[in-house]
């Protein structure tokens, strides 16, 4: 494996792998020492040209804790914002000698262009690309509804889930769709039929219009963030009519199993798709979530980057 | 393929290996068997329940991962990492002994050095391997061997233990 582009490139053996090797780098970042000089001399570009916080931060943690050195760049303060071209930017970060590229982009398929050109030889990773996939985001989300949920099994089989809220512009729901079931869980889409995107019915998941019906039968509820910078038409008639029939809040928290989580990538609205209590409240694992990112971020550069697939010596 | 220890062999080798080390480190309240996975790990149990009966009280042991410290990641495919775990006690100025299956290049000790040398500073740190095939390519040797088993570089050995494999022995493969 030398790119990270898509959950559809990924078989169960190799997502599990990469949740197994985060869950043992989980214990590094647990212990005394945090720096493991596993990829010493490696160079990783975060390439980012969209806002973000906790993705690239978790992506630049797990690298300088991994010993790689890191090259931020970011479409504010550099040439990206002059108009220069992905192939140019590309050009010149392989001429630097780039060993990966971390990239997140509004268009859709940018990492996978960048993978199949033969601009720079690195390998790629999507930090999440246009309306597309986020799939290191689905890596950690499942990686902690297995901490808290499986009972020791590697994969998610009887696990229900439900993704909840703006499926249309998001591509964390893209991503945990086609990773949680790989893994065997049962995923239910809730939301207005406004935000859900064109062919959903051939999607591998149930799909529902009803919060309140849906949360007494699943073990996790994952809220997704209603893309407002997204949204160029009236989806929902005004935020608190959504908030109303869609929004997580403290009398919906009840309806819920005593030990399902509520999830959310981040950045949350609150008060319009999540309330500040539950937020809050001991159910959530939402800054959980960001600690895990950086165990499960630091397995997938492991994995792409430590080891060369030459033949094996014996010993 | 030749059958180098059988299952008595590598039993007599263990026990011998156990009270050897007790006999090397007489505070033996000090002791820390460290196995590198996934059979030096077992073989580290094996030896520390031994080494109980013959001290008559327990002797701390845990297991060692050294995947991310190895030199030659980048000329092998990956490599899965497993679990490390270090006895209450720590490794702070204690008589570590680190166990492993085969000695050979001597480049997995050297990993399990540095990476000891993150969780800690030890008193001394020892060596027990099962088997000793030579060709090193690092000033490492071991301090406590079960068998010296002189082989050519092209052949293979391979441990296979009753807890993973089914069976007890160490075979040489190729000629």
């Amino acid at each position: 494996m030398r790119h990270l582009l898509s959950i559809s490139d990924l078989s169960k053996a190799q997502a599990i792998s990469i949740l197994d090797t985060a869950t043992e780098l989980a214990r590094v970042s647990d212990g005394a020492v945090k720096k493991l000089p596993t990829l010493r001399g490696r160079t990783i570009v975060n390439l980012f040209a969209e806002d973000s916080t906790r993705t690239r931060i978790s992506f630049e943690a797990a690298a300088k804790r991994l010993s790689a050195d890191v090259i931020n760049f970011s479409a504010k303060g550099s040439s990206l914002s002059k108009g220069e071209s992905l192939k140019d930017t590309a050009l010149t970060l392989q001429a630097m000698g780039a060993d990966a590229v971390v990239i997140r982009h509004s268009a859709s398929g940018a990492p996978q262009r960048l993978a199949d050109s033969e601009w720079m030889l690195g390998s790629v990773i999507n930090a999440g690309d246009g309306t597309h996939e986020h799939p290191s985001q689905a890596l950690l989300d499942a990686f902690t509804i297995r901490k808290h949920l499986s009972k020791g099994s590697p994969d998610l089989v009887g696990i229900r889930v439900a993704i909840v809220g703006d499926v249309l512009h998001s591509r964390v729901a893209r991503s945990n769709v086609l990773l949680l079931t790989l893994l065997g869980a049962t995923v239910t889409l809730v939301a207005p039929p406004t935000l859900l995107p064109v062919g959903v019915e051939s999607w591998p998941v149930k799909i529902s219009y009803d919060l309140d019906s849906v949360l007494a039968t699943v073990d996790v509820v994952m809220m997704l963030r209603v893309q407002q910078e997204r949204m160029s038409d009236l989806f929902f008639p005004n935020a608190r009519e959504y908030s109303r029939y869609f929004g997580l809040n403290a009398d919906r928290l009840k309806l819920m199993s005593p030990d399902s989580i509520v999830m959310h990538p981040g950045p949350m609205n609150r008060g319009l798709e999540i309330a500040a209590e539950v937020a809050d409240s001991a159910r959530s694992v939402i800054v959980e979530q960001v600690a895990n990112g950086v165990s499960v971020r630091m397995a997938i550069l492991y994995v792409l980057l430590a080891a060369q697939p030459l033949e094996a010596g014996s010993k | 393929m030749s059958v180098a220890l059988s299952a008595p062999d590598i039993s007599r080798a263990l026990i011998r290996i156990s009270h050897e080390i007790l006999e090397a480190n007489p505070s033996t309240h000090q002791i820390t068997l460290l196995g590198i996975p996934t059979r030096g790990a077992h073989l580290a149990l094996r030896i520390a329940a031994t080494m109980s009966q013959i001290a008559a009280h327990g002797i701390a042991v845990g297991m060692l991962d050294i995947t991310m410290h190895r030199d030659d990641l980048r000329m092998r495919p990956p490599r899965p990492i497993m679990p490390t775990s270090i006895p209450n006690t720590g490794i702070e100025g204690r008589e570590v002994v680190l166990i492993d299956d085969v000695l050979f290049s001597g480049r997995t000790i050297r990993a399990a050095l540095d990476a000891l040398g993150e969780i800690g500073r030890p008193h001394t740190v020892q060596l027990a391997v099962l088997v000793d095939r030579g060709h090193r390519e690092l000033p490492i040797r071991a301090d406590f061997v079960g068998k010296n088993l002189p082989t050519s570089i092209a052949q293979s050995v391979k441990v296979q233990l009753t807890e993973i494999d089914g069976v007890d022995e160490v075979l040489i493969e190729g000629n």
